[in-house]
């Protein structure tokens, strides 16, 4: 059972990498699109700007969606969250993979940004992924953007940060996180427990 | 709304094999603590919120020690890691990114060329980049200096480098600002008066800073219990607090100083 980490060349990847062995995810890198074949679960990572990680995530997004479409299980995380909607004030003129409607907004004026630090979630629908954890407890955000779904059902947790904030979306096998859960704890590794689990399915 | 966060700070001597944790009182004595990813570990599990690893030693030929203390605790330890000390080259601050550090923490070498922070934040983003500024009171007041009203009187605070040892004539509140505009996303902000004293932390020191740059601050120097946490909490700004001895040597653990701050209204994380 291998768990593939998206490598598109953006960041640091170590974290993710102890973290989803920690919790026996097996994982290994996908350097180019043709890795993720015979992946039972995907992560999809990402730093940096939405433009950038665009501009070297696009070479993947045709594999990445047909093993989307195949039933993959795929959790995005951070700017992997935001690249899943169609654009971002980023990044004007960058278009997103758009798997979600929506676009990537900017935190409001007067709050501190980026956000970064531990906030609670408010869980908007009890998800499998979300398995184990409760209304208020805490992860480990570090961003200046957030996504705004057209349709709130994608919704599974947001958190508050001058306004409702995304901090996590669920579309069939599709779940990611605004905050990061190889960031948060034991708390992250339960939410990363539960997509080995289903990778497993 | 985001928490209060609770920081251990290991100091590390990468002097011996592997690497050990010291601490010094007023930034000279040392004692021993223990290994560091065995320690960083054990934060860990009592609910720390950010590691902060600082290199003391800070020479060149140790950074693959520190590279290598990095990886141990990033295995194992699942919460930011900061790393500080001996950095002052984005090649050498790659080095710790890639080890697995969050965030790398600056100090000499950002005084000697501010211009540093810029690139690594260029690079990694602002919040990777994390201002350390070991401050100490002056009472002789000079008119270019932003003046801070404490009970002792009238001060500002002067900006120390070379692990205390150096002065740099650079006011600290000043710095602060200009360090936030080139991108620094965090400030570590030591007083050197507190450090290793167990008198609590520099509130005015604190205030005065939080009330001037729009990031996170993250209180050190002189906490010696839960108390002392709670004051900066309710008279600061501060983000964080951050502490080592009353950690390392068992006096409180991270836990019960989180308990006790939750029962007194603080937000933090349990």
């Amino acid at each position: 059972m291998t768990i593939v980490i998206v490598d598109y060349g953006m960041g640091n990847l170590f974290s993710i990498y102890n973290a989803l062995d920690h919790v026996g995810g097996n994982p290994r890198f996908a350097r180019d699109p043709q890795d993720l074949k015979g992946a039972k679960a995907i992560v999809v990572p990402g730093v940096g700007a939405f433009g950038s990680c665009m501009a070297q995530l696009s070479r993947f997004s045709e594999s990445l969606l047909q093993h989307f479409q195949e039933g993959v299980p795929m959790l995005g995380i951070c700017v992997g969250m935001q690249v899943l909607f169609e654009e971002s004030e980023e990044s004007p003129g960058a278009a997103g993979l758009g798997w979600i409607s929506g676009r990537v907004v900017r935190l409001p004026a007067g709050v501190m940004i980026p956000q970064m630090g531990w906030n609670c979630l408010k869980i908007k629908q009890h998800v499998e992924m979300l398995d184990g954890i409760s209304e208020g407890d805490m992860f480990y955000f570090v961003h200046s953007y957030y996504g705004l779904p057209e349709d709130d059902s994608v919704v599974a947790a947001t958190t508050e940060h001058g306004v409702d904030v995304t901090a996590a979306i669920c579309r069939d096998n599709l779940f990611a996180t605004q905050f990061h859960p190889e960031k948060s704890g034991p708390k992250g590794l339960q939410i990363l427990k539960n997509f080995v689990r289903a990778a497993r399915c | 709304m985001l928490a209060r966060r609770i920081i251990p700070c290991l100091d590390c001597d990468l002097g011996v094999p592997g690497g050990r944790v010291v601490k010094g009182i007023e930034f000279k004595q040392i004692r021993y603590a223990g290994i560091p990813w065995e320690l960083a570990g054990q934060y860990y599990q009592d609910g720390a919120d950010e590691i902060v690893f600082l290199d003391i030693t800070a020479s060149a030929d140790r950074r693959e020690t520190m590279t290598g203390v990095i990886k141990e605790t990033s295995r194992s330890v699942f919460v930011p890691l900061a790393v500080g000390g001996g950095t002052s080259s984005l090649d050498q601050a790659r080095e710790v990114f890639n080890a697995g550090a969050d965030k790398i923490t600056l100090n000499t070498s950002a005084l000697k060329r501010p211009e540093l922070i810029e690139e690594i934040a260029e690079q990694y983003g602002n919040q990777a980049v994390v201002l350390a500024i070991d401050a100490k009171r002056r009472y002789s007041l000079e008119e270019s200096r932003e003046i801070v009203q404490t009970d002792d009187g009238p001060c500002w605070f002067e900006c120390s480098y070379y692990g205390g040892r150096q002065f740099t004539g650079i006011d600290a509140l000043a710095w602060a600002r200009r360090a936030v505009s080139l991108g620094a996303g965090e400030i570590l902000l030591t007083s050197m008066d507190r450090d290793g004293t167990y008198d609590g932390f520099d509130i005015p020191l604190t205030d005065a800073v939080a009330r001037r740059v729009n990031v996170p601050v993250i209180a050190s120097g002189g906490c010696a219990s839960p108390d002392h946490m709670l004051e900066v909490f309710n008279q600061t700004d501060a983000s964080a607090a951050l502490a080592a001895s009353i950690f390392h040597f068992g006096e409180w653990s991270i836990g019960q100083v989180k308990s006790y701050l939750k029962d007194r209204g603080v937000n933090v994380r349990i």
